[in-house]
């Protein structure tokens, strides 16, 4: 994957989500590589609750596709503060526009500088060139 | 994000032994494939998409490398003897020319493997097994034919392509004159035909729940035969299609898998597959306890399903009354591309396996409902029943 391809406005995870910050909050996503991998996306589960706190690394919800399902990630400790409820109904957004329309979730972090700790574009190209 | 794929994709820690390639490696990789390994062999999962190949293949037609199945051949005048002593269905009755589905049991009656059992002569046989039970039903052949016929192992040098879906016999118009009169070929009839220009034996099966072929060939000549046709179908929407779309084909005919649906801890009877138990033919390994379930009934029977709350049910997912107790398991769960719902097949007890019955799905934690529908899912073109 090519530095490129990612956007340059992101903080990006080992397990593929993406992080970005709005006013306070970081808002999550996929990224394109883990779409890629999925494929046909059918199903998103968003099932952290507006208001809660979540530890990162703890699941807020699953991703399924035609053939599989994977966890979804919180890249960091916070609160959180909007859930993309839009997901339930039109899951192929994902597919389409992963990493604008199809954001997760957002999340008031414990520590204001959480997303610095986060992977820069080029360490999470990498990344993902040495698990392919 | 981490990905829990289903076991039969082999997503799990790699084994030990080294991982077989297929004779047309180096096509799938020319395409772009996605490769991983599934029961000892690296083979693609998809192409362009497990969606789009699933519905080149229902509504154009599917180009399939199932190169890693098992091919065994029995000779002599004693093999069809041999045969029939180790299978549930009777394959005394078929000429040559002519193939059938069977169960091989074990003496408790559940099921080895699943086969297709090819008639290419009076005294001449093959025998095609799932990748996974090879050695096992090598083992169980090689045993059986001891002093009575010849045995040999051809897998290593057969290889097998599928051309599946409505257009299959149009592509096949265009590949040379013998090819032209594939369509003669009987639903389970099999004969030598020259497919463009490489000689190759042609079946009237498959795995889809289409119409079309499985077409053996030496080992070799796979590659010039699948590139050849794969340019030949493109005009018509043929596609290569993977593994991903040949399990949700084969969901929506409620074809089974073995490992999923059936497998040593499963009779033929409870899977749905009386119909290939020939009581009347004579001794056959696993037939007194065939015999004995059969007056006993079946405590659970294997049934479709229909997901009503947004959920999907996978391999291993618990299946539950609606009370919320353990009842059964689902053994197959996909969406849908051709229905557009997402799909289950499972063992369910026969109290609760009549169509409209409503249960619950355990998908993590969630106990998502669920109905018994009627089967096949899609409405088939043609009683094309089952490879292996």
């Amino acid at each position: 994957m090519s530095t490129n391809d990612l956007p340059t406005d992101c903080r990006f995870t080992k397990d593929h989500e993406w992080a970005r910050t709005e006013g306070e909050d970081l808002v999550v996503g996929i990224t394109s590589f883990a779409v890629d991998q999925l494929g046909d996306i059918t199903l998103v589960s968003l099932d952290a609750k507006v208001g809660s706190h979540i530890d990162a690394g703890k699941a807020f919800g699953t991703i399924e596709s035609v053939k599989t399902l994977s966890d979804l990630y919180a890249p960091v400790s916070g609160t959180i503060t909007k859930v993309n409820e839009a997901l339930a109904d039109k899951p192929e957004l994902v597919n389409e526009d992963c990493y604008k329309g199809a954001w997760m979730i957002a999340i008031k972090p414990d520590a204001a500088d959480a997303a610095n700790g986060l992977l820069d574009r080029a360490t999470y190209a990498a990344h993902c060139d040495a698990a392919h | 994000m981490e990905p829990h794929g289903p076991r039969e994709y082999g997503r799990g820690p790699m084994s030990e032994t080294p991982v077989r390639r297929t004779s047309l490696h180096a096509e799938h990789v020319k395409l772009g494939a996605r490769m991983v390994p599934f029961a000892g062999w690296e083979m693609p999962i998809q192409y362009t998409g497990i969606v789009d190949e699933h519905n080149a293949c229902r509504n154009a037609a599917g180009l399939f490398d199932v190169s890693h199945m098992g091919e065994l051949e029995l000779s002599g005048p004693l093999a069809g003897e041999v045969i029939n002593e180790r299978i549930t269905n009777d394959a005394s009755k078929l000429q040559a020319g002519q193939a059938l589905y069977t169960c091989c049991c074990q003496e408790s009656g559940t099921v080895l493997d699943d086969l297709i059992i090819y008639r290419a002569g009076e005294e001449a046989w093959m025998i095609v097994c799932n990748a996974s039970n090879r050695d096992k039903i090598v083992g169980v052949f090689a045993a059986a034919s001891k002093g009575r016929c010849e045995f040999r192992d051809r897998s290593d040098a057969t290889a097998l392509i599928a051309l599946q879906g409505p257009k299959a016999f149009e592509v096949l118009d265009r590949a040379g004159a013998d090819a032209a009169k594939i369509r003669d070929i009987k639903p389970f009839g099999f004969r030598d035909v020259v497919v463009c220009n490489v000689r190759t034996t042609v079946a009237r099966t498959g795995y889809t729940g289409e119409d079309g072929v499985e077409i053996f060939v030496a080992w070799d000549d796979a590659p010039a035969l699948w590139s050849q046709l794969l340019a030949l179908g493109a005009d018509l929407g043929l596609k290569a299609v993977g593994l991903g779309a040949r399990d949700t084909l084969r969901m929506e005919a409620k074809l089974p898998l073995y490992g999923q649906e059936i497998d040593e801890t499963i009779h033929p009877l409870e899977a749905g597959l009386g119909w290939v138990v020939k009581f009347d033919k004579g001794d056959f390994v696993g037939r007194a306890a065939l015999l004995a379930a059969k007056e006993k009934g079946n405590a659970r029977k294997c049934v479709g399903f229909e997901m009503v709350g947004r959920g999907i049910a996978r391999h291993g997912y618990e299946l539950l009354n609606e009370a919320g107790e353990l009842v059964g398991v689902c053994t197959s769960g996909s969406p849908s591309p051709t229905t557009g719902k997402n799909i289950g097949i499972g063992y369910l007890p026969t109290e609760l396996s009549a169509v409209g019955t409503k249960f619950l799905v355990n998908c993590r934690g969630k106990h998502i409902e669920a109905v018994v529908v009627k089967t096949p899912f899609i409405t088939k073109k043609r009683p094309s029943s089952t490879s292996v």
